[in-house]
């Protein structure tokens, strides 16, 4: 069984593509990108003024089950997952029971299965229980599937056990996902601490409780020096500096932005706006400026969604209560062409490598690309549609985002999971 | 009408809830404008003024009062906000009158009701009332409400006085500054703060005294009351009106020998508390 893509501009920044182009599809594979003349074919899809590219990676998704299925489940979020054009996502570990043990992951692996629109890659949590305070059998759950480790939601309080964690596992060749926040700074906090929450009379988070945890792991990170870091969901500009530091140092260090963290600021937060509540918080201009600064620079590793959908019951409270989290799968793609290729900060070509090969290629996955041979997973795109965000329109069971009504530039149009188109608009 | 805050009012609002709170006071005319409304006090906070000064306000207007009491209600039960605010405003009362610890309390809860929401103290974020009484009083000594000289002394960060007065600042053309420990004033935000205690109270028609709210943590960000008394608080008179909007810690931020200098205008802030809640009772109804 042979599909054809035919007339889109196919943009693979893996193979450094970018012309228009077919895609034969055969079977599950991908079996040439280029000229299709004279192969016989069953299928065809006709993509012109559209572009056709790798399937999107997310290295940050909260699925929410097994425990939290009110807010998402594997089906509702993998289905949201290629909605917003990922055919690869990474779990993170909160769950209940959380993924620090290998039935957990085979839970996941075959709920996601069933569901089958996706690949999803659990990550496992650094300490069990995520408590802060015992190893988990890295080597196992590796094993099992594990892609990385992480205790997202939260941070390693202890150096001593993050330490002790990455000179255990500096042989396999894996990633620890870090949340960095120091709870001294920014417990009980509900924005970003600048000119809003001063104006709200709210409690905020300042830039250090982020800043102060990187600088704490990459001193770390020095002296195991085999380790690699990932820094989850990168909001403040001191961050940022760190960061370029260590890896002018030569030290194994990646980074992920959100699309609201590229995109927003804490002026979204003004009437309280609970939706606009997020960790880390949505930060000031300055901030804002320089993360998009990174994005100039060729800094940033991954454009990550920190997707984390919650039932509204959470949301419609006083924002002290709120929960914390953007639904973000579905807008991902939207509000990075929006935000960083229509305002010209970076191009579209480098957009789509930070979606797909980039960070594929952190977590070590098969991933993003659309090399002859590989799945095929495929998302085209109408990078010039104009849409309103509907969050009714969801797949995702959390209708929590601040981008709600907002007008956004550039469309998933359709999104192919190994053969098979598995969302159309 | 609500009452969330000065930042939702303009200046003509403002000065015709001072006028109305001026004629209250000097006519005692009091047209029974609330007559048989249902006000429901809704405090999540201990209080004694603000409490018992809205609840006279609105006796005088000819108001019924309602004091919810939160520590009987079914929020202990489990229930939540929005159906707790949506049962109380099946009940069709005429306003309520909210103090919580969470800033933006009032705003919550005005959208969920057709009732009028009055702030009466919303976390760290307004105290609306306070500052139209403070204003009411400096009104009555100078007369002139424009252009005056202001100074705010204690723990700005956590005060919600003062962010209310930080409107008023900006509708009269106040000079308005601030002062205290570091530690209680915010960073990066563009305020004019005094270089010591003796610039902060000279040349200034009124000095406000915040309280050390020890139940917002205030107590963290210094070492002691007493020190906090021996470097910012005011142990003689000085030359400017002194307010505080209560309760005073008496010889923290104020000490009693000065407590009762004539001028100290803390026990006819207190009186002018009354006609002010009468005017935002009269205003928010009528319009």
């Amino acid at each position: 069984m042979r599909t054809i893509i035919h007339s889109g501009l196919v943009i693979d920044p893996a193979n450094n593509i970018q012309k228009i182009a077919d895609v034969v599809i055969n079977n599950d594979k991908i079996e040439l990108v280029g000229n299709a003349n004279g192969i016989s074919i069953d299928n065809e899809i006709d993509a012109s003024g559209l572009v056709v590219c790798p399937g999107f990676v997310d290295l940050h998704t909260h699925l929410r089950e097994p425990g939290f299925t009110k807010k998402e489940t594997i089906q509702t979020g993998s289905l949201a997952a290629v909605a917003g054009g990922f055919t690869s996502i990474c779990c993170m570990p909160n769950t209940n029971p959380p993924i620090d043990s290998e039935l957990v992951v085979s839970y996941i692996k075959n709920k996601a299965l069933e569901a089958g629109f996706c690949d999803v890659y659990p990550i496992g949590a650094i300490t069990k229980n995520q408590e802060g305070k015992q190893l988990c059998n890295y080597l196992s759950l590796k094993d099992a599937g594990c892609v990385a480790f992480s205790d997202d939601g939260k941070p390693v309080f202890d150096p001593n056990l993050l330490y002790t964690a990455l000179v255990y596992t500096k042989d396999i060749g894996t990633v620890f996902a870090l949340h960095e926040e120091e709870l001294a700074f920014s417990k009980d906090g509900v924005i970003n601490d600048g000119k809003v929450a001063f104006e709200l009379g709210l409690k905020g988070i300042p830039n250090i409780s982020e800043s102060i945890m990187i600088a704490r792991d990459i001193e770390i990170l020095r002296s195991v020096s085999q380790a690699r870091l990932h820094i989850c969901h990168v909001s403040a500009k001191e961050s940022i500096e760190l960061i370029k530091k260590a890896k002018k140092e030569g030290l194994h260090i990646t980074f992920e932005v959100t699309p609201h963290h590229l995109a927003l600021t804490e002026d979204e937060v003004y009437n309280y706006n609970t939706y606009a509540k997020v960790n880390p918080p949505l930060r000031s201009k300055e901030d804002l400026d320089m993360i998009k600064n990174a994005f100039k620079q060729d800094l940033v590793d991954a454009i990550a969604t920190d997707h984390a959908p919650h039932e509204l019951d959470t949301k419609n409270v006083p924002i002290q209560e709120a929960s914390f989290g953007i639904s973000g799968l579905e807008t991902a793609f939207g509000v990075v062409n929006t935000y960083l290729v229509k305002q010209n900060i970076i191009s579209l070509q480098k957009a789509i490598e930070l979606l797909t090969i980039k960070p594929a290629k952190v977590f070590g996955l098969d991933a993003g690309t659309l090399s002859e041979g590989s799945f095929a997973n495929i998302v085209l795109l109408d990078v010039n549609k104009q849409w309103v965000v509907d969050t009714n329109e969801f797949k995702s069971k959390g209708k929590n985002t601040p981008f709600n009504n907002k007008t956004l530039v550039g469309s998933v149009e359709q999104t192919i999971y190994k053969g098979k188109i598995v969302y159309r608009r | 009408m609500h009452c969330l805050g000065l930042k939702y009012f303009n200046k003509n609002q403002v000065e015709s809830i001072l006028e109305k709170a001026v004629y209250f006071k000097s006519t005692k005319n009091y047209t029974k404008s609330l007559q048989d409304a249902i006000v429901v006090n809704m405090f999540f906070e201990n209080s004694t003024r603000t409490k018992t000064s809205f609840e006279i306000a609105a006796l005088k207007l000819g108001a019924r009062v309602v004091n919810f009491d939160y520590t009987k209600s079914s929020l202990q039960k489990g229930e939540n906000w929005i159906d707790t605010i949506t049962n109380l405003n099946a009940m069709h009362p005429d306003f309520f009158v909210t103090r919580h610890a969470y800033s933006g309390f009032a705003y919550y809860i005005s959208q969920f009701t057709q009732a009028n929401v009055i702030n009466a103290g919303d976390g760290t974020n307004e105290h609306p009332s306070q500052a139209l009484l403070d204003l009411m009083t400096m009104y009555e000594h100078k007369k002139d409400i424009e252009n005056l000289k202001v100074c705010i002394i204690g723990d700005i960060i956590n005060s919600r006085v003062a962010r209310s007065h930080m409107y008023l600042a900006k509708m009269f053309n106040w000079d308005l500054s601030f002062y205290g420990p570091s530690t209680f004033l915010p960073q990066n935000i563009d305020i004019k703060i005094e270089k010591d205690l003796k610039q902060a109270i000279s040349n200034k028609d009124f000095v406000i005294l915040l309280r050390i709210q020890l139940e917002r943590k205030s107590g963290v960000n210094i070492p002691s009351l007493g020190e906090y008394n021996k470097f910012f608080g005011i142990k003689e008179p000085i030359g400017a009106y002194i307010m505080h909007p209560g309760p005073v810690n008496r010889d923290v931020e104020l000490d009693s020998t000065v407590y009762i200098d004539r001028n100290v205008l803390i026990t006819k802030q207190v009186e002018n508390g009354v006609f002010v809640r009468m005017a935002i009772f009269d205003f928010c109804i009528s319009n």
